[in-house]
C-alpha cells in the first residue's frame, strides 16, 4: 500500500507516470497557463582520465531533475527542481505561474496526454552494453601508450566520458514522450616540447546511441594523427597577419559555418534582433556553391536524436540551398515569437535549462572539387588543417583559432605556421566560400549557448574562402 | 535535510557500508533570474538545485568519487557505493588525503544577509534599466543581452574525522549589453556587468551609464593597420590575461606538465620589479568570496608575484604535499582535485624606478591602443605554450583623439607581455574578476583589416 502511494506521488523513471503528469498539467492550465511543459531527466554518467601511463580520475555521477515551463502569450516562466514528488512539481508550476503574474480568467483546454511515444524501448539494454570502467581504462592506457612515440612528447592524456540520459517530456498539447540517449566521447591530447619550442595536438571522437562505438574506436590511428600534428607544429613559425585566401579542411573545419552562420540562423537570434539574416529568407546570403544542412537524423552522429527536448522528432533542414537562405532553426518559443515552424531543434543541456533553438548535425554539403583543386587555385594563402574553438559576438563577428596551419605558396602546401586566428563576419564571409570539395566528413563537438552545452556535429568538405582576415604576429 | 542532517546521514550510511574514511562537498542553491525584451518579460527563471560530491577511501587508501543531485537516503547510499567502486581505480601514484587545515579556523566576511526581492521586483528593475539604456542615446536600438539574477546558496564541506564547515551567502548580478545601429554603419555592441550581495545592492545606474558610454564610444569606428603598438590594457582586460595564464602559478598544472613554470620557478623574474600580483579570495571587494575551498582549507591572501618574481604557487592538499608546503585554499573537489585562483589583485610595488610614468590612459597624447575587453579566451589562448591571439574591443588613440577599432586581434606571448610592461598606473579599479590598475605594454602585435 505504502509503495503504491509513493509511486503515484512521485515520478518513477521506467514506469507509467501519465496520471501524475496529467494532474500537474491540469493544475497549471487551471491556474491560467496557455501552455505547460514538463521535462524530466534521469542521468547516469561516468568519465575516465588517463595521464601518461596511469588512470588518474574515474568520476561517476547520477542525478534527477525536472524543468517546468509555462507560457502565457509569448512570455515564459521556467522553474527547475530536483524534487520530483507531486508536491515538488506542483510547487514548481505554482512558482512559474506566480512569476508570470497570471491573473486572467481565460482558460486553455487540456484534453489529456496522447498515447505514450516511447523511443526508449529498444535502448533499455544500452546500460548493460556500454564498456565497463575496467574496459575503458585498459583501452585508454593503451591509447596514451601509443602516443609515446619519442622523447619530445612530454604530456599524454586520454579521456572518455559517457552520458546516459533518460527523459520524459509531457506538455499540454498532448505530447507524451520518453527516450533514452547515450553519448560517448573519447579524446587524446599531447604536448610536445624541445628546448624553447612547444606544441600541442588533440583530437576528439564522439557518437550517439552506439554502445559499442568505443570498442570500435581505432586508437592507433588517432594516436598517430595527434602525434603527427604535434610534431608538425613543434618548430612552426608564427603566421604573418593579413588578408588572404584560405582553405579549410573537412571535418572540424565545419566549425566555421557553425559559429559564423549557424548560430545566426537560430530563431533565438531573430528574437534578440542580433542576426543580419532575419529578413533574408529566399535571398542570396552565400556563394552559389554553398548548400548547408542542419539535421538530427544521421545514425550515430553526435548531434543526432530520436526526439528533441520538446518532444518533436528532428527533421532534416536545408538551411541554405545554392547560396539562398531557405530555413531557420526553430523551437517552440521560436515558432511562437518569430513565426518560423519548429524543426525538432529544441535542445537543452539538462533539466535546469529551458529548451532553445540549437543546431544538431550541421554541415556544408559536398561539392565537386578535390582538395588539390582548392589548394592549386591559391598562389599565397593559408591551409587550416585543424581548427580549435571559436565564438561569435553580439554583432556577428566571429573568430576561430587554427590549431594546425600550413602556408600555401604557388598552389602547394609549404611550411607549418602557428598562432593563426580567422576573423570575420558571416555576412561578408559566406559569399566568399567559392569552392567546395567532394570530401564531406563530420566531427563531434560541444556547443555552448543559451540553453547550456549540447552535443553537436560540425562538418564540411574542404572549402576555399577567397579572402579572410588572419590574425597572427 | 539540512547540511548537518546530510552529514549524519552520510556518516550512518558509510558505517553501514563499512566505509571508514570519507568526505563530501555540497552546494544547495535557489536562483531567480529575469530577461526582458523591449519592455516585455522574456524569460523568467527559478531553480532549486543541490549537488553532493562524495569521496571514499578504500582499504588501500585509494580514493573514489561520485557526484549526485539525489540527496535522499537511497541517493546517498548509492553515491557511497559508487564512490567505493570507483576507488578501485584510484590513482596509486598520487594519493589524496584530507587537508591538514580542514579544521583550522576560517575567516568569514561579515556581510548582512539579503532576502530574495522576488521575480516581480527583479523584472521591474530590469525593465526600468532596459528603458533607460535605450533612451540614453538615439543610436541604441535594443539591449539584446540582459539579465538580472539573485542567488542564495549554502556551501558545505565535512569529513569522517569531524571537520564540518558551512557557509551561506547571497549574490546578485546584472548585465546589460546594448546594440547600437546607425545608417550605413555596422551595428556596434558593448555592455557592463555589476555584482552585489543582493539585487538592492547593485548599482543599476552605473551599469546603465557604463553600458551606454561604452556602446556609444564604439559608434565611430575604423579598421586598424596590422603592426606592433604600444598597448594600454584596461584593468578588466589585464585581469583576463592573467587569469587565462594562471597555470603559471598553479601547482597542479606544473605537475601535469601544462604550465610554463616548473617546480624550480619560484624566484623566476617574469616582469618589472614594479609588479605585484596576489590571489585574494577574501578581499573585501570580492562579492563571490567563500571562506574555504573544496577540501575545507581556509581561503587566504597569497602573493603570486612579488616585485616581478614568482613568489608562490597555488595548491591543493596533494600538490602541497608533493611540493612540501601547505595547501593554500585553492582546491576544487573532484576525483582529480583541481586547483584554480580565486580573485586576482594586481598592484604597483614600491619598486617603480623603471616605469614610464608619463603613460596615463587619461592624459597621454601619443599613439596607443587601449584594450577595453578581450574576447574568445577559450579559443585564442594556448596556456601550455604561452601564446595568445585574441579579438578585442578597444580604441586607437592618436593626438588625444580616439576611434573605436573594428575587428582586430592582439597576439603575443605571456612572458613577452609581462617582460614588456612599461607602466603600471597608480589607481586600481574593481572588476568582477579582481582588482587591477591600467597596465601599459610595449610592442604587441595587432592584426586589423586596414
Amino acid at each position: 500500500m505504502l509503495s503504491s502511494q509513493i509511486k503515484s506521488n512521485e515520478i518513477v523513471f521506467g514506469s507509467c507516470n501519465k496520471d501524475l503528469l496529467e494532474e500537474i498539467i491540469f493544475f497549471g492550465i487551471g491556474l491560467g497557463a496557455d501552455f505547460v511543459e514538463i521535462f524530466l531527466e534521469n542521468t547516469d554518467n561516468s568519465s575516465v582520465l588517463a595521464e601518461e601511463d596511469f588512470i588518474t580520475s574515474v568520476s561517476p555521477s547520477f542525478g534527477r531533475g525536472a524543468g517546468i515551463r509555462i507560457f502565457k502569450g509569448k512570455k515564459d516562466g521556467f522553474v527547475s527542481t530536483n524534487d520530483l514528488t507531486k508536491h515538488g512539481l506542483m510547487r514548481s508550476v505554482s512558482q512559474a505561474i506566480e512569476m508570470l503574474d497570471i491573473t486572467e480568467n481565460k482558460r486553455e483546454v487540456f484534453n489529456g496526454l496522447n498515447k505514450h511515444r516511447d523511443y526508449s524501448l529498444s535502448k533499455k539494454k544500452w546500460i548493460n552494453e556500454v564498456p565497463s570502467i575496467h574496459e575503458i581504462s585498459e583501452k585508454l592506457l593503451v591509447s596514451t601508450k601509443s602516443l609515446k612515440k619519442n622523447n619530445k612528447i612530454i604530456t599524454r592524456k586520454g579521456s572518455y566520458s559517457r552520458n546516459l540520459q533518460e527523459v520524459i517530456i509531457a506538455s499540454s498539447d498532448g505530447t507524451y514522450v520518453s527516450d533514452t540517449r547515450l553519448h560517448q566521447t573519447v579524446g587524446l591530447n599531447v604536448i610536445a616540447s624541445d628546448a624553447q619550442y612547444r606544441s600541442s595536438g588533440s583530437r576528439r571522437f564522439g557518437s550517439s546511441g552506439m554502445p559499442n562505438e568505443f570498442r570500435l574506436w581505432d586508437h592507433e590511428k588517432a594516436a598517430n594523427d595527434v602525434f603527427e600534428s604535434s610534431m608538425n607544429m613543434l618548430y612552426a613559425d608564427y603566421v604573418d597577419a593579413g588578408q588572404m585566401p584560405v582553405v579549410l579542411a573537412n571535418k572540424f573545419g565545419g566549425v566555421i559555418f557553425h559559429e559564423a552562420c549557424g548560430h545566426l540562423l537560430e530563431t533565438t537570434q531573430i528574437e534578440r534582433g542580433t542576426t543580419p539574416f532575419e529578413n533574408k529568407l529566399n535571398e542570396k546570403i552565400a556563394h552559389e556553391s554553398v548548400t548547408a544542412i542542419d539535421e538530427g537524423i544521421s545514425e550515430g552522429s553526435f548531434g543526432s536524436l530520436s526526439v528533441d527536448d520538446e518532444g518533436m522528432e528532428p527533421e532534416k533542414s536545408v538551411l541554405i540551398k545554392d547560396g539562398i537562405l531557405k530555413k531557420f532553426i526553430s523551437d517552440r518559443a521560436g515558432e511562437l515569437r518569430t513565426g518560423h515552424k519548429r524543426t525538432g531543434s529544441g535542445r537543452r543541456q539538462n533539466y535546469s535549462f529551458a529548451a532553445a533553438s540549437r543546431m544538431r548535425n550541421t554541415y556544408i554539403a559536398k561539392g565537386e572539387h578535390s582538395k588539390e583543386d582548392l589548394i592549386n587555385s591559391i598562389s599565397e594563402g593559408l591551409y587550416c588543417k585543424s581548427m580549435g574553438g571559436g565564438s561569435v559576438g553580439a554583432t556577428g563577428q566571429f573568430n576561430f583559432a587554427v590549431e594546425e596551419g600550413y602556408l600555401i605558396k604557388n598552389g602547394k602546401l609549404t611550411c607549418p605556421v602557428k598562432g593563426a586566428t580567422l576573423i570575420g563576419e558571416a555576412k561578408e564571409v559566406m559569399p566568399k566560400i567559392s569552392m567546395c570539395g567532394n570530401d564531406l566528413e563530420l566531427a563531434p563537438g560541444f556547443c555552448g549557448s543559451i540553453s547550456g552545452s549540447v552535443n553537436v556535429t560540425v562538418g564540411q568538405p574542404h572549402i576555399k574562402v577567397d579572402s579572410i582576415t588572419v590574425g597572427g604576429r | 535535510m539540512n547540511s548537518r542532517e546530510i552529514t549524519t546521514q552520510i556518516s550512518k550510511a558509510a558505517d553501514f557500508l563499512n566505509l571508514k574514511k570519507w568526505d563530501y562537498g555540497a552546494s544547495f542553491s535557489n536562483d531567480y533570474s529575469v530577461q526582458v525584451d523591449k519592455g516585455e518579460a522574456k524569460q523568467l527563471k527559478a531553480s532549486q538545485k543541490q549537488i553532493l560530491t562524495i569521496r571514499v577511501w578504500n582499504q588501500s587508501n585509494l580514493v573514489g568519487i561520485t557526484t549526485t543531485s539525489d540527496i535522499s537516503e537511497s541517493g546517498i547510499k548509492k553515491a557511497l557505493k559508487q564512490a567505493n567502486i570507483a576507488s578501485d581505480f584510484g590513482n596509486k601514484n598520487e594519493t589524496t588525503e584530507f587537508s591538514p587545515l580542514a579544521k583550522d579556523p576560517i575567516k568569514v566576511k561579515e556581510v548582512k544577509k539579503r532576502n530574495p526581492v522576488g521575480i516581480k521586483k527583479l523584472l521591474t528593475l530590469l525593465r526600468g534599466a532596459e528603458v533607460k539604456l535605450i533612451e540614453s542615446h538615439e543610436s541604441i536600438k535594443s539591449v539584446p543581452y540582459n539579465g538580472l539574477s539573485e542567488s542564495f546558496f549554502e556551501r558545505v564541506y565535512a569529513n569522517s574525522e569531524g571537520a564540518f564547515r558551512s557557509y551561506s551567502k547571497s549574490q546578485a548580478a546584472l548585465y546589460l549589453y546594448a546594440r547600437a545601429e546607425e545608417k550605413d554603419k555596422k551595428p556596434r555592441s558593448s555592455g557592463s556587468v555589476k555584482l552585489g550581495y543582493g539585487a538592492d545592492d547593485i548599482d543599476i545606474e552605473s551599469c546603465i551609464k557604463e553600458a551606454s558610454n561604452k556602446t556609444i564610444s564604439h559608434l565611430n569606428y575604423s579598421s586598424i593597420k596590422t603592426d606592433k603598438y604600444l598597448i594600454c590594457f584596461s584593468p578588466e582586460s589585464f585581469l583576463t590575461i592573467i587569469n587565462a595564464f594562471s597555470s603559471m602559478f598553479n601547482a597542479r598544472s606544473i605537475i601535469d606538465g601544462v604550465s610554463l613554470s616548473n617546480k624550480n620557478s619560484i624566484g623566476e623574474k617574469l616582469s618589472t620589479e614594479a609588479l605585484n600580483i596576489y590571489d585574494d579570495g577574501l578581499h573585501e571587494k570580492n562579492i563571490s568570496s567563500t571562506p574555504f575551498d573544496g577540501e575545507g582549507t581556509p581561503t587566504k591572501r597569497l602573493c603570486l608575484i612579488n616585485r616581478g618574481r614568482i613568489e608562490n604557487f597555488i595548491h591543493s592538499e596533494s600538490t602541497a604535499r608533493i611540493f612540501k608546503t601547505t595547501p593554500t585554499g585553492h582546491a576544487g573537489l573532484g576525483s582529480k582535485v583541481s586547483v584554480s585562483p580565486d580573485w586576482i589583485v594586481v598592484e604597483k610595488s614600491e619598486e617603480k624606478f623603471d616605469l614610464k610614468t608619463s603613460l596615463d590612459h587619461s592624459t597621454y597624447e601619443g599613439e596607443f591602443v587601449y584594450i577595453e575587453e578581450l574576447n574568445a579566451i577559450h579559443a585564442g589562448v594556448r596556456a601550455s605554450q604561452g601564446s595568445f591571439s585574441l579579438p578585442f574591443d578597444g580604441w586607437l588613440y592618436r593626438n588625444g583623439n580616439k576611434i573605436s577599432i573594428e575587428s582586430a586581434t592582439v597576439a603575443g606571448d605571456i612572458k613577452y607581455l609581462l617582460k614588456n610592461i612599461v607602466n603600471i598606473e597608480s589607481s586600481q579599479e574593481v572588476t568582477t574578476s579582481g582588482i587591477s590598475p591600467h597596465i601599459w605594454v610595449d610592442e604587441l602585435s595587432i592584426t586589423g583589416d586596414a
